[in-house]
């Protein structure tokens, strides 16, 4: 057998693990096994490659190994964030992908053009690089602007940025991208080509930035599944220069994985992919800012848990607070309390809440609450009207009623937990100022709620020992 | 049109990859590559989003392929091969820490019977 003949059937064999990988995270029961299957099918991708080179004589092993001991070294932190830190570790780690892509593009072009290689450097396979190195510069820095925002870093503003022309401005710049790129096609080794192909990655480095200023906390979670699609259609594109399937296989599962969790993400705030990336929310904030001072209803916590002892299906619904109070070992003791009442305890997620798909599933899965009881919103809300309680921890938008009702709101039409139908609201909230996206919001000023001001992880300590308390005589 | 015949006869350079270069094969593939993947990662559990992103995160890490070639080819300029160690170390980043933060945090959703002590 030769050496290429070996290679192929190691990478036909990763394809087909990596596929398997995806398959059993359709469930929790067999999603590790999803874990090892991945692990494996890299490996085999590695010792092909790695094969491949040998045998066509390559070199600088030493260099190789160094780099994956350093980047293994790297890695291994990065895996131990804690899980409230996971949406800025997952956008860093879409930067590496970026990056990588885009380097490996560059790499490829200049060693092509330093050889006058046209040959390699065929149309097609110029359109592939200008593709790569595109997607992979442009979510090298968009995604390090979204951990940046994420983590909160100073330098990197929070709210949306926002100015007279923006999109006109991005618009024209993608055209010059793309001019240059369709002028790099059609002469791949001219002596200015260089400067071309330079560019089009300092355009592209300039797109990741542009794109994610104007986006605010709460689109995050789309953004995050576009630019994991981005990194996976990057990878594609790398497969299409270098003809290697696996690549093209791997990268394509990537993408349209991201696809997928950005549709979902997009229809959860019903809003287009263009309406995410071109119209910020800051834009229309200023709008809700008149209107007359409203007035909340405040509560005790020690009241709030007379009712919640008394109620028999309890609702809690997180949001990105409690992630941001790191609330969720207190909620567990919440929730082991009301349960040895004999109350019915649920959690209903919505798909965004949080900064990342899922968040709200993986902290509550931390703080050991079986997943049984993590409720989708769409199940969730036929129950709604016989809640007792619907306890609400620092979610805003995706409770907020006007939603559904008023024309005039941002989020008009977005589906919501209807935690306005449940008998009694108890509302969490850090401050009395509005949501993220700025939003007033009317399930706080109705008749049934009352507000817990305060410290998401604060109240729901004290909450707890007044749930104990009580069982004590 | 053009654009596809003329890279039919196009041979990749040494090292550059492997096999001939054959576009539509490789469009093929990647139509297909994606209809799995859309299939696949509908049934995907919402409850795992999160580590689904996570895995997905290490899988792209696959560019490792790509950053190997670049770095080993024999007789490229210096600067080459630095680009490709470079992506190696992002890519490899990746891969350690995507595989374990998933199976980190997958480790953490039990069911109801696993949690009752």
């Amino acid at each position: 057998m030769s050496a290429e003949t070996l290679v192929q059937i190691l990478y036909l064999i990763s394809t087909a693990l990596f596929i398997l990988s995806l398959k059993w995270m359709s469930d929790p029961e067999s999603a590790r096994k999803g874990v090892f299957s991945g692990v494996g099918a890299m490996a085999l991708a590695v010792a092909g490659t790695l094969t491949g080179v040998i045998a066509t004589g390559g070199t600088h092993y030493w260099w190789i190994l160094g780099a994956f001991a350093v980047g293994a070294a790297v890695g291994y932190p990065l895996a131990q964030v804690p899980l409230t830190a996971v949406p800025q570790r997952t956008a860093l780690s879409h930067a590496f992908g970026g990056l990588a892509a885009g380097l490996v593009g560059t790499a490829k072009y200049f060693l092509y053009y330093g050889q006058k290689n046209e040959a390699a450097l065929a149309p097609f396979i110029v359109v592939a690089l200008v593709a790569e190195i595109l997607l992979g510069f442009l979510t090298f820095t968009g995604s390090i602007l979204a951990a940046g925002k994420l983590q909160e870093v100073k330098w990197i503003p929070q709210r949306p940025v926002t100015y007279p022309g923006q999109n006109a401005s991005n618009l024209g710049l993608f055209a010059l991208a793309l001019g240059l790129g369709v002028a790099l096609v059609l002469h791949p080794l001219a002596p200015w080509a260089p400067y071309a192909f330079g560019g089009i990655i300092a355009l592209s480095l300039a797109f990741g930035v542009l794109l994610i200023i104007p986006i605010g906390g709460a689109d995050m979670p789309t953004v995050i599944s576009i630019l994991n699609a981005y990194a996976g259609l990057s990878a594609v594109a790398m497969g299409f220069v270098l003809n290697n399937k696996l690549l093209i296989t791997a990268g394509a599962l990537d993408g349209s994985s991201g696809l997928i969790l950005s549709v979902i993400m997009c229809k959860a705030m019903n809003r287009s992919f263009f309406n995410v990336l071109f119209g910020a929310f800051g834009q229309t904030t200023t709008a809700n800012a008149e209107g007359e001072q409203k007035a909340y209803k405040s509560d005790t916590v020690e009241s709030a848990a007379q009712v919640m002892e008394q109620a028999s299906l309890v609702v809690i619904v997180p949001g990105y607070g409690m992630a941001v109070a790191q609330a969720q070992h207190k909620v567990r003791e919440v929730y082991d309390l009301l349960k040895k009442k004999g109350v019915t305890v649920k959690f209903a997620i919505h798909p965004v809440a949080g900064r990342m798909p899922g968040h709200m599933n993986v902290l509550l899965a931390e703080a050991e609450i079986p997943y049984d009881d993590l409720v989708e919103m769409d199940e969730i809300n036929g129950d709604m009207p016989q809640a007792d309680v619907a306890l609400i921890i620092g979610a805003n938008d995706v409770v907020n009623p006007a939603a559904r009702s008023d024309k005039n709101s941002p989020i008009y039409g977005m589906p919501i937990i209807d935690a306005d139908k449940a008998k009694t609201v108890y509302a969490i909230k850090r401050s009395k100022a509005p949501g993220f996206a700025g939003i007033d919001n009317e399930l706080y000023f109705l008749d049934k709620t009352f507000m817990l001001f305060g410290d998401a992880k604060v109240v729901m300590g004290e909450l707890a020992r007044k749930l104990a308390g009580e069982s004590g005589h | 049109m053009m654009l596809l015949a003329r890279s039919e006869h196009a041979a990749p350079a040494a090292g550059g990859g492997h096999g001939e270069l054959d576009v539509m094969g490789a469009i093929f593939v990647f139509m297909l590559a994606t209809f799995i993947g859309f299939m696949v990662i509908q049934r995907v559990s919402r409850l795992l989003h999160t580590p689904l992103m996570s895995l997905t995160n290490a899988i792209s890490a696959i560019a490792v392929v790509g950053a190997i070639i670049v770095s080993a080819g024999k007789g490229s300029p210096g600067y080459i091969t630095a680009l490709g160690l470079v992506a190696i170390f992002c890519s490899t980043t990746n891969i350690v820490s995507g595989f374990l933060i998933t199976d980190r945090m997958l480790k953490m959703f039990k069911k109801h019977e696993k949690v009752a002590k």
